[in-house]
């Protein structure tokens, strides 16, 4: 339906000729940029609901009772529901190590919350469909758990920063929160979270729509497709510094994938986006020492190559 | 009565400490604000997501940008 209402409005009432590149582009932007804002609006909608039962608080108390293996599961599951906004990754931090959950059940925390997010599923799965999207979600759990595992299990307690284990934590009460609240909660969590993301949403879907009306067929197949080895671990050198830039990286990576970028070298690059930023090692600096905080890249890195190498042979 | 904005210095926690403001002068009661920023501090009142607003030393909220009517109610 949404299709014809974009072709209708190119093709018919601007008048402009299917399979010109200005056509192509523009009846691309339109059908991607009103798709993606319906989903976002509702799913965001949704997934705030849910997470209005988990703050931080109640996953920590939960954590704090698991040790390795099924805390790093949970502690990834937990990510997706718990509400993370990098500018508060060093009182989690603290808060979680200070009760006890084990360094590597709080590192598998760390890397799936900013990771799998609703933004990146429904950005995935307009774009992609939702098996790339269901890929992304289980794969991105995986590289949480195992590089968690993985942290606690070479036992770098002594490179947390000493005075994270002086602190003296409060304890906080947390309100159970009515369900008359938790509407609120979520319009205006939906509300906020539209506001910040949408400039990048338009203009990743507007240069998206550029690279699919104006790019010829089969573009980066040679650079970028599956056949070139180093495709990959560039793609995540690459994703390190566009933070913030999630929302508008994937429609211009839907673009490239029609233009022959191998689909592992993708999600390799999606995730790259969005764990492993800038500003969170610069943040994380305040609670690592730095030896911790190279190795948590470095894993964190290796993880989401070998992902992208995997799908790049099996898909 | 004694305000605290906790916050480490992102965007949010910085309107936050403007609608505290806006609140106080809304309610028309007398109220010391200040803003805290270091992490000890924070995490003295086992707040885990900034910003927050503390009263007297008591959490009123955490992890979230409460407007000016929201915050005068709960003074």
């Amino acid at each position: 339906m949404l299709k014809q209402f974009a072709d209708y409005l190119t093709f018919t009432l601007i008048g402009l000729q299917p399979g010109s590149h200005l056509g192509e582009a523009l009846d691309f932007f339109i059908y991607d940029t009103i798709k993606i804002f319906l989903l976002l609006t509702t799913i965001i909608f949704v997934v705030a609901i849910i997470r209005s039962s988990f703050p931080p608080e109640r996953t920590k108390r939960i954590l704090s009772h698991n040790r390795e293996y099924v805390g790093n599961v949970m502690a990834a599951l937990l990510g997706i529901v718990t509400p993370f906004c990098s500018c508060s990754a060093v009182p989690l931090f603290i808060g979680f190590v200070e009760s006890g959950v084990p360094l590597g059940v709080t590192f598998s925390f760390l890397i799936s919350s900013p990771m799998v997010n609703e933004v990146a599923l429904i950005m995935l799965w307009g774009m992609f469909g939702w098996k790339i999207a269901l890929i992304y979600i289980g794969t991105g759990l995986l590289v949480a758990i195992v590089a968690g595992i993985v942290i606690g299990r070479l036992k770098m307690e002594k490179h947390v920063q000493d005075y994270v284990w002086e602190m003296q934590v409060g304890q906080q009460e947390i309100e159970e929160l009515t369900f008359r609240d938790k509407l609120v909660y979520a319009r205006d969590y939906t509300r906020d979270l539209l506001k910040k993301i949408w400039p990048y949403v338009v203009i990743g879907v507007g240069l998206g729509a550029f690279i699919h009306g104006y790019v010829p067929q089969d573009f980066l197949a040679r650079w970028a497709g599956r056949d070139n080895p180093f495709a990959v671990p560039i793609a995540v050198a690459l994703g390190v510094p566009l933070y913030s830039n999630a929302a508008g990286v994937i429609p211009i990576v839907s673009a490239l994938t029609q233009k022959g970028m191998a689909i592992g070298t993708v999600l390799a690059f999606m995730m790259a986006v969005t764990a492993l930023s800038l500003p969170e090692a610069i943040i994380l600096s305040n609670v690592l020492k730095r030896r911790l905080l190279v190795t948590f890249f470095g894993i964190v890195a290796a993880a989401i190559v070998a992902v992208g190498y995997l799908f790049n042979i099996i898909l | 009565m004694k305000l605290e904005v906790l916050g480490t210095g992102c965007a949010k926690c910085k309107s936050l400490l403007e609608n505290v403001k806006k609140a106080v002068e809304l309610s028309g009661k007398e109220a010391e604000i200040s803003k805290v920023e270091d992490i000890p501090s924070i995490m003295k009142y086992g707040v885990m997501s900034t910003p927050a607003l503390v009263k007297d030393g008591k959490v009123l909220f955490s992890g979230k940008l409460a407007t000016p009517e929201e915050i005068a109610g709960m003074l």
